[in-house]
């Protein structure tokens, strides 16, 4: 009799209440990631969803209060990011062509370190490493702004308004990170290119055409379509990651950090997890 | 609208926070909710909005039970509420005068001159006339409530619900928001609800008073009843009296 109770309070119990925390994030987060995304395809129908079933009437649409919303987020996510992307992007390139020097180098074989470099940032470094700057940068703003403002009863007074936060707080920030985070990742990898560029031609004396060349001949539409396709990916986990976090914080100042924190925890570990996925996806089944 | 609250049961976590509650609001009437910090009056408060759902029990607003609602419904019976909230909960991306044209623009069709003449109506009834322009991060604890009052005003309401309205504001500021409840009572005939422990704004805008004790409504009544009380957990609460004696 002991041991069944002592087992149930020191490991059943536990056990039960992580693995019910576990499946409430889940589940959680798949039904705020299901409600944006119907909000984002309500869109068109202007503010009042389907009780207006004619789309695209202009009128109604130019009404949509939301657009200035998305165009706001817009300038957050996107263009106030070029600059860290611009660094991180350019910095990537040059220690990739630099390190992969130390190797090819040895076989005399310097030149296909152009190739080496467009490959890596468009398949790989350009949307993992974009999507976790943006993670941190963007998904950071997002839960602590959405966090304060529950903290300080700002969502429940959208919702005493009769406004549905997730269409009137996720669904701009949403669109704006789904456009931005795949923009943003061909940035990264033309600016990725160019740093392997500047080492190559200026620092490892490859000819300039010569380095253009071995950038260009081995570089496929697909690579480029797959990075794009996972950034995607990326941004969806992110702006569902930031907003949930951003919802469901408490706790005054100690629980906007709690959860600024953990958005940006989890959101890298699933990005690097979803990035895994998909690469054996492409791999394995589309290679 | 008579608002009709039905054995409500609620729980945080393990925590017993309402423990069968039983309320009527008539209509028409302002009802002063009070009780000792922590003892769940604004998740009652929460309930009778449908921002918070009963574990158990029912909410019924105008024979709806919001406490089952959800989306349009939902947001369609809102509309007929306003809500004051302790800090405000003005939206700090927005500027006084788009907090309050919000459920404006949100709702209706009306065009902007319409709105900004209503925006101005309602900051001139809560003495805050010209303030549009300012961000809710300049205005004061008192000035930053009173135009809550005013957002809340703008759809022209029903029932208004009002948490702690006079909590951290000085006694000259609480008078004033004393008065405007009052005023909304008499002259437009909202039903209200106040939830509160400050006495001497419950005694000013009240016709009656409940006391909410461990997670039930001990006591309900008219104000002279509550001052008259016998119960002794209502007579030390609004005596102000200590566990250990005093008084």
């Amino acid at each position: 009799m002991r041991a069944t109770e002592f087992m149930n309070e020191r490991f059943l119990e536990p056990l039960g209440e992580a693995s019910l925390t576990f499946f409430t994030y889940v589940g959680g987060s798949v039904l705020l990631l299901g409600r944006t995304a119907w909000g984002v395809l309500m869109l068109p129908w202007g503010r009042w969803g389907l009780q207006m079933v004619t789309p695209w009437r202009w009128k109604e649409l130019a009404q949509d209060r939301r657009w200035g919303l998305i165009a706001d987020q817009l300038d957050k996510v996107g263009v106030a990011s070029f600059p860290i992307v611009f660094l991180t992007a350019l910095f990537t390139g040059m220690v990739l062509a630099l390190q992969s020097a130390y190797q090819l180098q040895k076989m005399a074989a310097e030149t296909y370190i152009g190739a080496l470099v467009a490959l890596s940032m468009t398949r790989e470094l350009g949307p993992v490493l974009t999507a976790l700057v943006i993670a941190g940068r963007v998904g950071a703003a997002i839960t602590a702004e959405l966090a304060t403002m529950r903290v300080t009863e700002q969502i429940d007074a959208l919702e005493t308004l009769s406004t549905d936060p997730v269409r009137h707080l996720s669904v701009p920030r949403m669109v704006a990170l789904v456009i931005m985070l795949p923009l943003l990742t061909v940035y990264a990898d033309m600016i990725g290119i160019l740093g392997g560029y500047l080492v190559g031609v200026y620092k490892l004396g490859i000819g300039s055409s010569l380095y253009m060349n071995m950038t260009w001949d081995p570089l496929r539409v697909k690579d480029v379509l797959t990075g794009l396709l996972k950034s995607g990916v990326f941004a969806a986990i992110i702006g569902t990651i930031a907003s949930y976090e951003g919802f469901e914080t408490g706790g005054g100042a100690e629980g906007v950090g709690r959860s600024t924190t953990l958005a940006v925890v989890i959101s890298f570990i699933l990005i690097i997890t979803a990035d895994c996925f998909f690469t054996a996806l492409f791999y394995f089944v589309f290679p | 609208m008579t608002i009709e609250i039905i054995n409500l049961f609620k729980k945080f976590n393990r925590h017993s926070v309402l423990q069968g509650v039983n309320l009527t609001i008539r209509d028409g009437e302002t009802m002063v909710i009070i009780g000792r910090s922590g003892c769940g009056k604004s998740v009652l408060l929460k309930h009778i909005i449908g921002l918070i759902r009963p574990d158990e029990g029912q909410v019924i607003v105008g024979g709806q039970e919001i406490s089952r609602m959800n989306g349009a419904d939902l947001n369609q019976l809102r509309l007929k509420f306003g809500m004051l909230f302790q800090g405000a909960a003005l939206f700090d991306s927005l500027t006084v005068g788009e907090n309050v044209a919000f459920p404006l623009r949100e709702h209706t069709a009306m065009s902007d001159d319409k709105i900004q003449a209503k925006v101005k109506e309602c900051l001139g009834w809560v003495g805050l006339a010209g303030i549009e322009h300012l961000k809710p991060a300049e205005l004061s604890g008192g000035m930053r409530k009173r135009v809550g009052l005013a957002r809340a005003l703008a759809m022209q309401p029903r029932v208004i619900l009002y948490d702690e309205p006079t909590t951290g504001v000085d006694p000259i500021m609480a008078d004033t928001i004393n008065r405007l409840i009052v005023e909304l009572h008499d002259r437009f005939k909202v039903t209200g609800i106040v939830v509160t422990h400050d006495m001497t704004s419950a005694y000013r805008v009240g016709d009656r008073i409940a006391m909410l004790h461990e997670g039930r409504i001990a006591q309900v009544g008219t104000v002279e009843e509550i001052r008259s009380t016998n119960q002794p957990v209502v007579r030390q609460f609004i005596l102000g009296m200590s566990e250990n004696g005093g008084g």
